[in-house]
């Protein structure tokens, strides 16, 4: 079959590769019919995700048609022939964080469980396609792939509803959805959301299905945050303004209620030499992150406030404002998203018409073109927000 | 326990060894300070009075012993700066033997004193530098260094299972299901009620293989076992099953132990565990883990043999396997 992998820092490869092959009893094999290249892919392109390989088969993002089961799947919950959305986390749904529902960090489904122990000092779910750190599973950017655990996670899709409807339920709009849920929005809330990539853009939308009075958009992309205004959100361009500032006007100078950061470790900053400081510590690894977002998001809550990080995070990070954190009551939370959490209830609103997922889409390439797929999304030509892949 | 008797005895040997090696410090302080204090005085006492050339030498040994005083008190590493006086002693003895050859009567006789003196001191820092590189040799890596020498090693390690006690309890009783989760083991067969025959695999030395039996257990609770008769790595280990708090999950405590020979089986032993080798446990439990809350232990791409993940790093690459190498199997 084809695939897309990993060929070293900053290439990725179109490749042929050996079909997949049923490994462990509850494992199905899918037909790829739609798959998608995530912002957290990026973070694997350039090699900050440590433990990626040559040949490794990317992407986490993919739903098809179940062509082959193992003989261990129960047969009420999938059978060939269905069709499916993939969740990213691999979760086995019988140990301690999946009973917790903390399917992203599930013990079971990680057979590196120990390096990636050594790196967080607990171990993480398996991921699809996201390095040998969550567990060395080829990647969703193919033809086909392997589900382990085709019924625990995997939701099955009626025909009505198209691809594009509901291929992000396999991780950004959850994600998305999981940081506006983290805020404990309440309906005088103010919510400024830093990033206005896809989950940034599915993080808005959340925050306003969950009754957010004001939601704002940050980022230095104009036609990231004129998609943004299009959906009825406020932008911010931290390019053009002072971001604290501008927070403060749009507050009455409180400051946002609740702050979502959708950008993670590879911020850019509008200080140049702030953004050089990190730059350099991170391109020379004596710090994995640029959490600018970060920085500025706790800076800027309003005390007694709520930060919820959904931006990927890998390592250690220096200048964590832990003063204004600890003096002005803020809560942080955060985490890979508990995707299997959110499937169901997210299917519903989506039927109902309360989130357009597809309003992200902004290219559709053959899978033979995800390299150039992955330049455009990395590179922000083309006004490129969300690329999907039809093998 | 043999392990830590061994540690203990090893720490108070290491302390013993800093004593002494801090009174040397002490004494080559005292030498230095007089030496460079009244000069004239050590001369005299040695016998070197009459030479013009001891008056630059006296100093300088004074100041060699003020470096090995300095370095014998404040550094924790004992062993070099012993060795340093050992160098220093033979300095020493050097000068002052030819010292003797030169003279004769009293002074002769107060060079042979100063030697004599000197040859004891000798002796003493010589002892003190031997055991303190000895001492941190053994201290170092205990484990590994351990095992390459051969020696006994104890590991723990520990998981909790979403089962009851009970049903953990009677997966490990059935010895047969140890190689599943158990990357070191290749086959446990049960001979009879509490014995069995254990085979390791190729990586932890070939054709390892040794009789084992029960030799405490209480159902649900705990199994104790031991090696018998003449295996190659002599080896015992304890398992307890103790319930969780919130009354689902079962805790997995276990201790293993091995006597771990010297030669060929000894360095395949050491190899196999590796720079940590409480890891290979941990990672055992894991796939114990795996076995009994997901009926199998997990497999990827990247690491398609399960049991033998931590083995294979770098692995081969996240894409599916050909035919030919899932045929192959995980010897391939």
């Amino acid at each position: 079959m084809r695939a897309n992998t990993w060929a070293g820092r900053n290439k990725v490869k179109v490749r042929d590769v050996p079909d997949p092959k049923i490994l462990n009893d509850r494992d199905a094999i899918v037909r790829i019919t739609s798959t998608a290249i995530c912002g957290s892919d990026l973070h694997l392109l350039d090699g900050y995700v440590p433990t990626m390989q040559d040949g490794d088969i990317m992407g986490h993002e993919f739903m098809g048609e179940v062509v082959e089961v193992g003989r261990g799947v129960d047969p009420d919950r999938v059978r060939v022939g269905d069709r499916i959305v993939v969740p990213f986390p691999i979760a086995c749904g019988a140990c301690g964080a999946c009973a917790a529902k903390l399917y992203s960090c599930c013990e079971n489904s990680n057979p590196n469980a120990g390096i990636a122990e050594k790196m967080f000092g607990h171990p993480v779910a398996g991921i699809f396609g996201y390095s040998h750190l969550t567990g060395g599973f080829a990647g969703g950017q193919a033809q086909y792939a392997r589900v382990p655990f085709a019924d625990v996670g995997p939701l099955k899709i009626e025909p009505d509803l198209t691809d594009e409807q509901v291929l992000f339920l396999s991780d950004i709009l959850p994600t998305g959805y999981m940081g506006a849920e983290m805020c404990d929005i309440q309906p005088s809330d103010v919510v400024a959301v830093w990033g206005a990539g896809p989950v940034g853009q599915f993080a808005m939308d959340s925050a306003r299905v969950l009754g957010a009075a004001k939601v704002i958009a940050i980022d230095k992309e104009p036609y990231r945050l004129q998609m943004a205004e299009r959906a009825g959100h406020t932008p911010v361009n931290f390019e053009e303004v002072d971001v604290r500032s501008r927070l403060l006007e749009l507050t009455g100078g409180r400051g946002p209620d609740k702050c979502i950061d959708a950008v993670g470790m590879e911020a850019s900053h509008g200080s140049a030499h702030v953004h050089a400081y990190d730059r350099i510590k991170q391109a020379v690894r004596s710090e994995t992150e640029r959490p600018h977002a970060l920085r500025q998001a706790i800076l800027s809550c309003r005390s007694g406030g709520i930060v919820s990080v959904i931006g990927v995070y890998g390592g250690f990070l220096d200048k964590f404002p832990a003063g204004a954190w600890m003096n002005r009551a803020l809560t942080l939370r955060t985490g890979q998203c508990h995707v299997q959490r959110y499937m169901k209830p997210l299917l519903q609103r989506i039927e109902r018409g309360e989130i357009d997922p597809t309003r992200v889409i902004t290219h559709t390439l053959p899978l033979d073109q995800a390299e150039r797929g992955f330049e455009i999304f990395k590179n922000k030509q083309d006004n490129c927000e969300k690329v999907v892949l039809k093998p | 326990m043999t392990q830590l008797a061994t540690r203990e005895a090893a720490q108070a040997r290491q302390e013993d060894v800093r004593r002494r090696g801090r009174r040397l410090g002490w004494m080559s302080l005292g030498l230095g300070v007089a030496q460079l204090a009244a000069p004239d005085t050590v001369r005299r006492i040695s016998g070197v009075d009459d030479s013009s050339a001891s008056r630059t030498v006296v100093p300088l040994v004074g100041a060699r012993e003020l470096v090995h005083a300095a370095g014998l008190l404040t550094s924790r590493r004992k062993g070099i700066w012993a060795w340093t006086r050992v160098m220093g002693d033979a300095m020493d003895l050097a000068s002052l033997g030819v010292a003797i050859a030169h003279r004769g009567g009293r002074r002769r006789r107060r060079l042979v004193g100063v030697t004599a003196a000197i040859v004891g001191i000798t002796v003493v820092d010589l002892l003190t530098a031997v055991q303190a590189t000895r001492v941190r040799r053994i201290s170092s890596a205990p484990a590994v260094r351990g095992l390459r020498e051969g020696g006994s090693m104890e590991l723990t390690a520990t998981t909790t299972i979403r089962k009851p006690p009970l049903e953990v309890y009677a997966f490990w009783r059935d010895l047969d299901n140890l190689p599943t989760f158990m990357a070191h083991l290749e086959e446990v067969r049960a001979t009879g009620d509490r014995t069995s025959h254990w085979s390791a695999s190729a990586p932890f030395g070939k054709n390892v293989e040794w009789d084992a039996e029960i030799i405490d257990e209480a159902t649900g609770e705990r199994i104790a076992w031991r090696s018998t008769g003449n295996a190659a790595v002599p080896n015992a280990g304890t398992v307890r099953f103790v319930p969780a708090p919130g009354g689902v999950s079962t805790e997995v405590h276990v201790v293993m132990s091995y006597d771990v020979p010297g030669g060929a089986v000894g360095k395949a032993v050491a190899r196999y565990f590796g720079e940590e080798p409480h890891q290979q446990l941990d990672d055992d439990l894991r796939r114990l883990k795996q076995a009994l809350e997901t009926g199998q232990v997990v497999r990827s791409e990247g690491a398609p043999w399960g049991k033998r993940a931590r083995k294979e790093f770098p692995q081969r690459p996240a894409q599916p396997l050909s035919d030919s190498e899932l045929s192959k199997g995980p010897q391939a």
